[in-house]
């Protein structure tokens, strides 16, 4: 019950961890599912229709609801900490946009078991995404499942936007803030201005097939690449919102391992600025082969070809950091050193793909597959573990092992390299991405089976990360305050996990990496920037989860408007939208509730902060 | 005026309750950012309706359907709204609660009798021109964004009734008038997009 009322930036955290981490694991036994089905031609494991759903579910499960959580539960766990804030500026927002986000994966995963899940890819291009082609409910499950999570991913953007602007500590000015805060700041903006328009996107697809709207219908007038704009303006600015936090988090791990302060703070501020304005500018790049034409081709191109310079400059101050450091190779740092080669060969596929006469041959073959996973595995996972490794002792308490973290590493990144590297190569070859086999003889065969390997190495990789959590559960919560002891950010002068007002006295910042500078002017904790005083806590509440139940069923109603379901009472309930209505007075009325009844939080006492 | 003053005229009231308290400040912040994210979703719908306005299907064309008065009349009621919503705000730094109450009844009424002008102008199109959601892609995409702004229009009367009930009921407080001025603040922002689409929509229908 605690858990579904809390509104602490550091359960919610928590909890967007593990839900996070549940569909991750979803989508990696997916993920497996595909690769088993392609380890020999005119494999009969899978048929066409389950590897269609399966491809389509992978994507869509590992970009919304498997790692975008985990990057917010690194966000809400930190960047409180970092700014030397006590919670984050709306803490009754944060928990809706878990719960919401919660209640959007669930949706979309019902799908397996009412009657098929998506099967138009993770993109649901029209017309393949249209009733004509995808008659179940699966696409409906995707666009009404999306819709609610990204409500919640919203949320959660404008919700860190206004506590980074608003909440930092005395003395934290902007080009103070560590990298992580920074990425995630830029992260966040991206997220404001890039999720509108898959809302409107997954609306239209969803009147389309719900209401019989005619948007992407061509013989009615409609334009199926409309779908496709509306998707890349929003999918190619998610690109950045994925890999931006993995950028922060690298930024982070490297100093402190390299006892160096980073290269260049300023360059990779700019740069990260940079890398998403770019990002908005670069959408119709996935799409050169629907004949845009010459003009728009080449400017496509030379927009998204110029995203390398800023990243290579972030690379570069990576190196530049490392260089004459004292570089420590722990479990975190060895993560955050092997995300610099894996991401940029990704990088480099991105600017081989960028060429518009190129991509005509590389288009929907496993070279763009291979490319991707560089980036979004090799970059934004690789950087996840980084993160979770360095911060886990200051979320729970406990450090994880550090030589099962390098089992982790060492596993997880060669089947890594297995499982992608070879296939470049397949696409090279001209083996088609998003078709369930192949022929044999092709020269696919033997590439295929090492392709297979590495994804079970990776599979191997996260047991051994799973079995390093649940060791380190059973152990006592005795990590110190700096369990690096070279942290150098304000979330290493408190006690791990931190105490739920996190600072009892807010934080006085005299410098970039404010700790570091007070442990080098020899002082042990930070000056304090207030007496100690009563701290404002907010109450918990049960309202969020209630409004996202609410969401949940209204969306649930709205999907089977138009069932026949061969029983009167069904039929009359979900035909006449009264479902749909029941969901929506659930979570109006929430809402009307938190309105009239102002709830003015709580505080804790000096000498109850005293006592701890 | 100074601060000193302007508490002694509006009672207790700082001079600008809805920026009084930290929690105030974030509330009028997170709102400018969430309108920033309102005018991509708008974008959006826009760049969707003129991307289709001329692929009629065979059904009626814009030229053929709209009827520039009564579209008038309604633009005229919304626009008047947002002014009442100024006076609204106005009174609220002023500290005067009963003219505040009065002029945001006045807002919300003005609102309802947009949304009813709206309503009838569907219906008719509906009943009597055989224009609906399916008819073509030009209809989807007119009923889709003029629909989503009467539901933000719908919205908004029902969220600044609550507040009403809210004022009555607490009175003016630090707690209560970052809400009031954040609804005003959206009212406006719906009143603009009206702007974009009497503009976009029924003039550009109707001379284009």
């Amino acid at each position: 019950m605690d858990w579904i009322t809390t509104v602490d930036h550091k359960k919610i955290a928590i909890l967007y961890l593990w839900a996070g981490g549940l569909f991750f694991g979803i989508g990696g036994l997916e993920a497996i599912l595909i690769r088993i089905q392609l380890i020999k031609p005119m494999n009969t494991f899978l048929d066409a229709q389950t590897f269609n759903e399966l491809i389509t579910m992978h994507g869509t499960t590992m970009i919304f609801l498997g790692v975008m959580p985990v990057i917010f539960a690194l966000m809400n766990a930190v960047i409180p900490l970092q700014i030397g804030a006590r919670d984050v500026a709306f803490p009754f927002l944060n928990a809706l946009g878990f719960w919401t986000f919660l209640f959007g994966g669930v949706l979309l995963n019902l799908s397996w078991i009412m009657g098929g899940a998506p099967d138009a890819g993770w993109t649901s291009y029209t017309p393949l995404s249209t009733i004509e082609y995808s008659g179940t409910h699966g696409v409906d499950f995707y666009t009404i499942g999306l819709q609610i999570a990204g409500l919640g991913t919203l949320i959660g953007g404008i919700n860190f936007l206004a506590t980074i602007i608003t909440m930092r500590a005395p003395g934290m000015s902007f080009m103070r803030m560590p990298m992580f805060v920074w990425a995630s700041f830029i992260t966040s903006a991206i997220i404001l201005f890039a999720f509108p328009a898959i809302t409107v996107g997954l609306v239209l697809l969803t009147f389309d097939r719900i209401l019989g709207a005619n948007f992407f219908d061509t013989s009615a007038g409609g334009n199926s690449v409309l779908w496709q704009h509306i998707f890349w303006i929003f999918g190619h600015p998610e690109v950045y919102i994925l890999i931006l936090p993995a950028f922060g988090i690298i930024s982070e791990v490297i100093p402190t391992f390299a006892r160096k302060r980073l290269f260049g703070y300023s360059s990779m501020v700019f740069a990260t600025i940079l890398i998403a304005f770019l990002g908005f500018m670069v959408w119709a790049h996935h799409m050169f082969t629907t004949g845009l034409g010459p003009v728009a081709n080449a400017l496509f191109s030379v927009s998204t070809m110029l995203i390398a310079v800023p990243t290579g400059i972030k690379i570069f101050n990576w190196l530049f950091t490392m260089w004459g450091g004292q570089v420590r190779f722990t479990s975190p740092n060895l993560f955050a050193v092997g995300f610099i080669p894996t991401f940029t060969m990704g990088g480099v596929t991105g600017v081989m793909l960028a060429s518009a006469p190129a991509d005509f041959q590389f288009h929907d073959t496993y070279f763009v597959v291979a490319h991707f996973h560089y980036v979004i595995v090799g970059g934004l996972v690789l950087g996840l573990f980084a993160g979770l490794h360095y911060w886990w002792p200051k979320m729970f308490g406990r450090m994880l092992s550090e030589t099962l973290g390098k089992w982790t590493f060492w596993t997880f990144i060669i089947g890594f390299h297995l499982t992608f590297f070879v296939q470049h190569f397949l696409g090279l070859m001209g083996m088609q991405r998003r078709v369930f086999t192949y022929l044999p003889n092709q020269q696919f065969d033997l590439l295929n089976l090492i392709s297979t390997v590495g994804a079970g190495l990776m599979g191997v990789g996260m047991l051994i990360f799973l079995t390093n959590i649940f060791l380190t559960s059973r152990k006592p919560a005795d990590a110190p305050d700096d369990p690096w002891e070279d942290g150098r950010t304000l979330e290493w002068a408190i006690p791990s996990p931190p105490p739920e007002y996190n600072f009892k006295q807010t934080p006085l910042v005299r410098g970039l990496d404010a700790f570091w500078k007070e442990k080098t002017s020899g002082h042990k904790t930070m000056t304090p920037a207030e007496p100690v005083g009563p701290i404002h806590m907010p109450s918990a509440t049960i309202l969020p989860f209630l409004m996202s139940v609410g969401i949940f069923i209204a969306g649930l109603g709205f999907m089977f408007s138009r069932d026949d379901f061969g029983n009167a009472f069904m039929g009359f309930m979900f035909n006449h939208y009264l479902v749909t209505a029941i969901g929506l007075v659930i979570t109006f009325g929430s809402m009307l509730l938190r309105s009239l009844y102002d709830d003015h939080g709580w505080h804790i006492e000096p000498e109850e902060l005293e006592g701890r | 005026m100074t601060t000193a003053q302007a508490e002694g005229a509006a009672g207790t009231l700082p001079h600008e309750p809805e920026k009084a308290t930290l929690e105030g400040r974030n509330k009028v912040l997170a709102f400018w950012l969430f309108l920033g994210g309102e005018s991509v979703l708008f974008g959006t719908l826009f760049a969707t309706f003129l991307a289709l306005r001329n692929q009629t299907n065979e059904g009626p064309s814009a030229n053929e359907l709209f009827h520039l008065p009564l579209v008038a009349a309604a633009t005229f009621l919304l626009l008047v709204s947002s002014l009442t919503s100024v006076f609204a705000i106005q009174a609220m730094h002023r500290g005067k609660v009963a003219v505040l109450r009065n002029w945001l009844l006045v807002t919300v009424f003005l609102g309802l009798c947009f949304l009813v002008l709206e309503i009838y102008e569907f219906s008719v199109y509906v009943r009597h021109e055989e224009f609906g959601m399916t008819t073509s892609a030009f209809s989807s995409a007119f009923y889709t964004l003029v629909g989503f702004h009467g539901a933000h229009v719908a919205f908004g009367i029902l969220w600044i009734s609550v507040l009403i009930g809210q004022l009555v009921r607490k009175g003016l407080t630090v707690v209560t008038a970052p809400k009031i001025y954040v609804s005003a603040m959206y009212w406006h922002f719906i009143d603009v997009v009206w702007v974009f689409i009497f503009t976009v929509v029924y003039l550009l229908g109707k001379v284009g």
